[in-house]
């Protein structure tokens, strides 16, 4: 019997009253009296010397309230990395500074070259319009290959050459997997492209910076994933304000999928803007600033290699990745090709020697950096296509490959730094031969023949690691910052509770499934606990959400701080009924003696808490207010298997996914509609990689996918009616709900699928290509098949 | 978008008087203009919107059995009312965009705008239509000229398009996966005289027909008195979603899928 309230309920989403009936509090809907509005005049060239910047006829247009250029901004810090890798030779990565308002130079098509504050945001682009930008054009650094050849023009001029860095891991194994190399039965190697993607959430980016004069308090009002971090990278590395006199909201966001982590120029402009012009000063980006201005995702060139020993046992693989940064290196942008890259080399296999090398290197392109699993998709697309590869090298059925390289024992602990606390790689494979009707393909063929298209099957597993941690580990591998999670817990008088989150819900329920979590600890109707998040003012801490670690890290710790409450609750009730604490329990919201009748409410205890006239005052202090923060001890590592089944016309190369299935391993389920609605989303974005989406630059740097007129974006009638099953459930055994994070593993683990049963497809035809990149686009399909 | 004026005139005398001011732009329904104003890539002085006229607006059949649509008439007006007089350009107009651009789009608009990947100009071409404007009457052979080019001169309006029936029609079109436009569609029109192909998104010089297809088809109406013909791929757009080539090909297969369409 499924339970309708609290942990395992598929409650409603409460917040989709408010976002479907147009009561949602977006950023755009935030107005403040008085307010200014702001246009970047962006570069339309990619890379070029910024000789001059002629505001004054501009200034002198109507509604014109002041231009800013990049000399206004001469004595602010740059926008910060987050994150610092050492390379393979011990050395830190090369860092660029990064201007709010370019500087010098021009490095991308989309950077700011001045910002005009207007009455009107018309008057700014008119003004903007008169703006005379004076730049003697570079050549631009456009293929990552060419960018690191002895020579090559530098994107900036400062560091030693275009290479970021140059990772090797774990450098200690290379000696020793080139050594497997050499006594392979078999080795299979495979070149591909992981292409660059725009993340293209439903509303844009928009920022308010407000200036309080008499207090000096500054207010800004943005579309983050995580405000707290913002309020950090910004007040104390790009503007110097104090993290008490700075208020970040981050209020309802329309979908972030990672661009939305990160600190943009926009945020600081904004905030200083207000300042310096005294009055608020808003920005909202329109959707062609938005493809050249929020940080793109992927983009990785890599050749990967496997070798075998004569009985098809995995026993080596090496792979070398050329990572695309971008102009700069936006937020998180270098731990995504490595740590959240490399670690996950394993996969689901017992592969016993791994080596993984990246080149980061900066181009003339807009900054590239964590979007939706955010190198887990990465890592999971070079091995799942190779391995499948290797399968048909070898004649073997690929699932029957993978099953035999199965991690079966746990914890594993990889060749690549990391120990997988659980999973059940074999019973989601099981699951997904169930729900793919896998015996049922050959009849589904035909059919397809029999009207003249080819079909295709494809598989693949993953593995990804959630809720990055613990803190101590990930600053000894660079990270600038901590990744725990905090949560405060306050109980109302009249028994209602509000808990503070410092993770953030831009789409995925938080107010919801939270809720669902603290009633059921309690054992109160859902609707006495409100989720609080998005407010530096309203929640002490956080570091936010990404990276599907929401619940296992943000969850963890509004747990540790409800145990808290119930533990004071407790002490509180053990007076009220005069009874022993360690005899005194927590059933259905009341406080019981055990083997008693007597009994209190929650209620009861709540305002006794707060009108404290029969109160153990000697022991414990009035009020019922409590802090946790959780700190994990380990990642968390959700698995799966799933399934594509395409049919290709031959003619026209045209791809259609004919079925869809997915076996996941999230551990504990809080609400399974959410979570089944989770894995479809991330499944849309996967297969939209996979089949249709494309971020196309030119040798100039022109970005050709600038718009929905180039740039394809999945819709409803390109996706199939998805097989979702999640019943298989090792639950994760380091966290109080053994939860292990459901948002990015339908985009991590969706793309492979799609691209082994297209290759499927054109072999039946006759056609064995080895390998395409995508997006398999109809021309791509055609093109292969007519080699 | 820049300042401009609006004009709502309700008689084709009245919008081409309007018309007459420098630097003024006729609005039909708006669907790529209103897009390129507020880009900031036009500067019209006047907006001349031609949706207050209804005499140019409606589907009738005239007394020579044409199908006589007005210039301002909606795709969704011609999807639902041409269905019963010419079924190949009712379902090629409710295939037009989404109901938005359906709703608001005009077939004068269309094919006075000529976009080289339109739907419209393939079936005005395809059918051998006559576009009546407010001062002449011009073949669709003599009409298109090229991408965005037509015979139009500077502020002459699409009043009219008048279309043979043809006995049997199709289109047929494999979409452009961002835009969704066609990236090559194909009208096919069955007359007792005559089959005619047209041929639409695919040439750099705009809609075509293939002549050496309309031959070989009205000798024989199958699908396989194509399968040794092909196009030449040289003269072909090609773009981010596809090769002048791959576009060639398109061509020869749409055509033939619309020959088994209007064949089974």
């Amino acid at each position: 019997m499924p339970k309708d309230s609290g942990i395992g309920a598929s409650s409603k989403r409460r917040e989709d009253i408010r976002f479907l009936t147009g009561d949602g509090n977006y950023t755009d809907d935030i107005n403040i009296h008085g307010q200014a509005y702001v246009y970047f005049l962006r570069s339309d060239i990619a890379h070029g010397t910024l000789n001059s910047v002629n505001t004054d006829a501009a200034a002198t247009m109507d509604g014109v309230v002041k231009i800013f250029t990049g000399a206004d901004f001469e004595a602010v810090g740059s926008i910060p990395c987050g994150w610092q890798i050492t390379d393979k030779h011990g050395e830190v990565m090369q860092e660029p500074r990064h201007p709010v308002l370019a500087h010098g130079k021009v490095r991308h098509v989309g950077e700011p070259i001045a910002a005009v504050v207007a009455e009107t945001l018309e008057q700014a682009r008119d003004a903007a319009e008169a703006i005379e930008v004076d730049i003697s054009e570079l050549p631009a650094v456009v293929s990552m290959k060419d960018a690191v050849k002895e020579g090559a023009t530098k994107v900036h001029d400062d560091l030693t050459s275009n290479l970021c860095y140059d990772w090797g891991f774990v450098e200690e194994n290379k000696g020793a997997v080139d050594q497997a190399f050499k006594d392979a039965a078999h080795v299979t190697t495979l070149e591909l492209v992981n292409n660059r993607l725009v993340a293209n959430p439903m509303e844009p980016r928009v920022a308010v910076g407000d200036f309080a004069r008499g207090t000096g308090d500054h207010t800004l009002y943005t579309t983050s994933q995580n405000p707290h971090v913002i309020r950090l990278l910004m007040g104390a590395f790009v503007l110097g304000i104090p993290e008490h006199k700075l208020r970040v909201v981050a209020p309802d966001v329309g979908g972030g999928f990672g661009t939305k982590i990160f600190h943009y120029q926009e945020e600081a402009f904004v905030t200083f803007a207000a300042k310096a012009c005294n009055r608020a000063v808003k920005w909202t980006s329109s959707r062609s600033e938005a493809f050249m201005s929020d940080a793109h995702g992927r983009d990785h060139v890599t050749k990967i290699q496997l070798a075998l020993d004569k009985d098809n046992n995995f026993t080596a693989l090496r792979t070398d990745t050329y990572a695309n940064m971008g102009a700069y290196l936006s937020t998180f942008a270098p731990s995504v090709p490595t740590w959240l890259h490399g670690t996950l080399m394993a996969g689901n296999y017992k592969t016993p020697l791994i080596y993984v090398n990246v080149k980061a290197v900066f181009t003339n392109t807009v900054p590239v950096d964590a979007y939706r699993g955010a190198g887990r998709p990465e890592a999971t697309y070079q091995l799942e296509r190779l391995v499948d590869k290797t399968a048909h090298e070898l004649g073997v059925d690929p699932i029957k490959l993978r099953r035999q390289n199965f991690i079966t024992e746990f914890p594993y602990a990889t060749p690549v730094a990391v120990e997988y606390d659980t999973g059940d790689y074999v019973a989601t494979m099981d699951k997904l031969e169930e729900i793919a009707d896998v015996a049922g393909f050959a009849a589904r063929r035909k059919e397809s023949e029999a009207k003249g298209k080819l079909r295709g099957f494809g598989v693949n597993c993953y593995i990804e690691a959630c809720g990055i941690a613990p803190s101590n580990l990930v600053g000894q591998l660079g990270a600038r910052a901590g990744l725990y999670e905090s949560a405060t817990v306050r109980v109302n008088a009249t028994g209602g509770l509000v808990v503070m989150t410092g993770s953030h819900s831009h789409g995925q329920g938080h107010e919801t499934t939270f809720a669902q979590v603290v009633a059921e600890m309690i054992g109160i109707d859902e609707s006495m606990v409100e989720i609080v998040h998005g407010d530096t003012a309203r929640v002490p801490m956080g570091m936010g959400t990404y990276g599907s670690r929401s619940l296992a890290v943000g969850g963890s710790a509004m747990v540790r701080a409800t145990e808290k409450i119930i533990a004071k609750a407790r002490k509180i009730a053990s007076h009220l009924l005069e009874a022993s604490e360690t005899d005194v329990e927590l059933k259905d919201g009341a406080f019981t003696v055990a083997g008693t009748d007597k009994s209190v409410a929650w209620g009861d205890v709540t305002l006794a808490a707060y009108v404290p006239h029969n109160y153990p005052l000697e022991d414990i202090e009035p009020g019922l207010e409590e802090t946790a923060f959780y700190d994990p001890s380990n990642f968390t590592y959700p698995s799966g298997a799933y399934a594509c089944e395409v049919e290709l016309d031959p003619e026209t190369g045209q791809v259609t996914i004919e079925r869809f299935s997915a076996a996941d391993d999230f551990g504990n389920i809080v609400n399974p509609m959410i979570v089944t609605g989770q894995v479809h989303g991330g499944l849309a974005q996967g297969i939209g990689q996979a089949l249709m989406e494309n971020c196309s630059y030119d040798s100039d740097g022109q970005l050709l996918s600038a718009s929905y007129m180039d740039y394809a974006m999945p819709r409803a009638s390109d996706l199939p009616f998805y097989d979702v099953d999640h019943s298989c459930q090792t639950p994760c055994t380091h966290n109080p709900l053994g939860v292990k994070g459901c948002g990015e593993a339908g985009a991590i683990g969706s793309p492979p699928a799609v691209v082994n049963a297209v290759l499927d497809a054109m072999r039946s035809g006759g056609k064995d290509v080895g390998h395409i990149d995508m997006p398999v686009s109809p021309h791509r399909v055609w093109e292969a098949m007519n080699s | 978008m820049y300042n401009f004026d609006v004009e709502r005139p309700a008689t084709i005398a009245q919008a081409v008087k309007a018309l007459s001011t420098e630097e003024a732009q006729p609005m039909s329904g708006g669907q790529t203009l209103i897009p390129t104003l507020k880009a900031r890539l036009a500067m019209p002085s006047v907006l001349v919107s031609l949706s207050g006229i209804d005499e140019m607006k409606g589907v009738r059949k005239n007394d020579d059995g044409l199908l006589c649509i007005g210039g301002g008439t909606t795709h969704t007006t011609v999807a639902t009312e041409a269905a019963a007089h010419y079924p190949g350009l009712a379902e090629l107009a409710a295939r037009i965009g989404d109901p938005a651009v359906r709703n608001r789009g005009t077939l004068g608009g269309s094919i006075a705008n000529n976009d080289p990947s339109a739907c419209y100009p393939a079936a005005v071409l395809g059918s051998g239509a006559t576009v009546v404007t407010n001062s002449r009457e011009i073949a669709a052979d003599d009409y298109f000229l090229g991408m965005f080019e037509t015979a139009l001169h500077e502020g002459e309006l699409v009043t009219e398009v008048k279309f043979p029936i043809p006995q049997a029609s199709h289109y047929e079109k494999h979409l452009q996966p961002a835009s969704r436009f066609p990236l090559v569609a194909v009208f096919v029109a069955k007359f007792e005289e005559g089959v005619r192909v047209a041929v639409t998104g695919a040439s750099e010089s705009g809609v075509f027909r293939w002549t050496e297809a309309e031959e070989a088809l009205s000798g024989s109406f199958k699908s396989d008195t194509l399968k040794d013909l092909t196009l030449d791929g040289s003269g072909m757009i090609s773009d981010l979603h596809g090769s002048g080539a791959y576009r060639a090909h398109l061509a020869t297969v749409m055509t033939r899928r619309a020959v088994d369409a209007i064949s089974d």
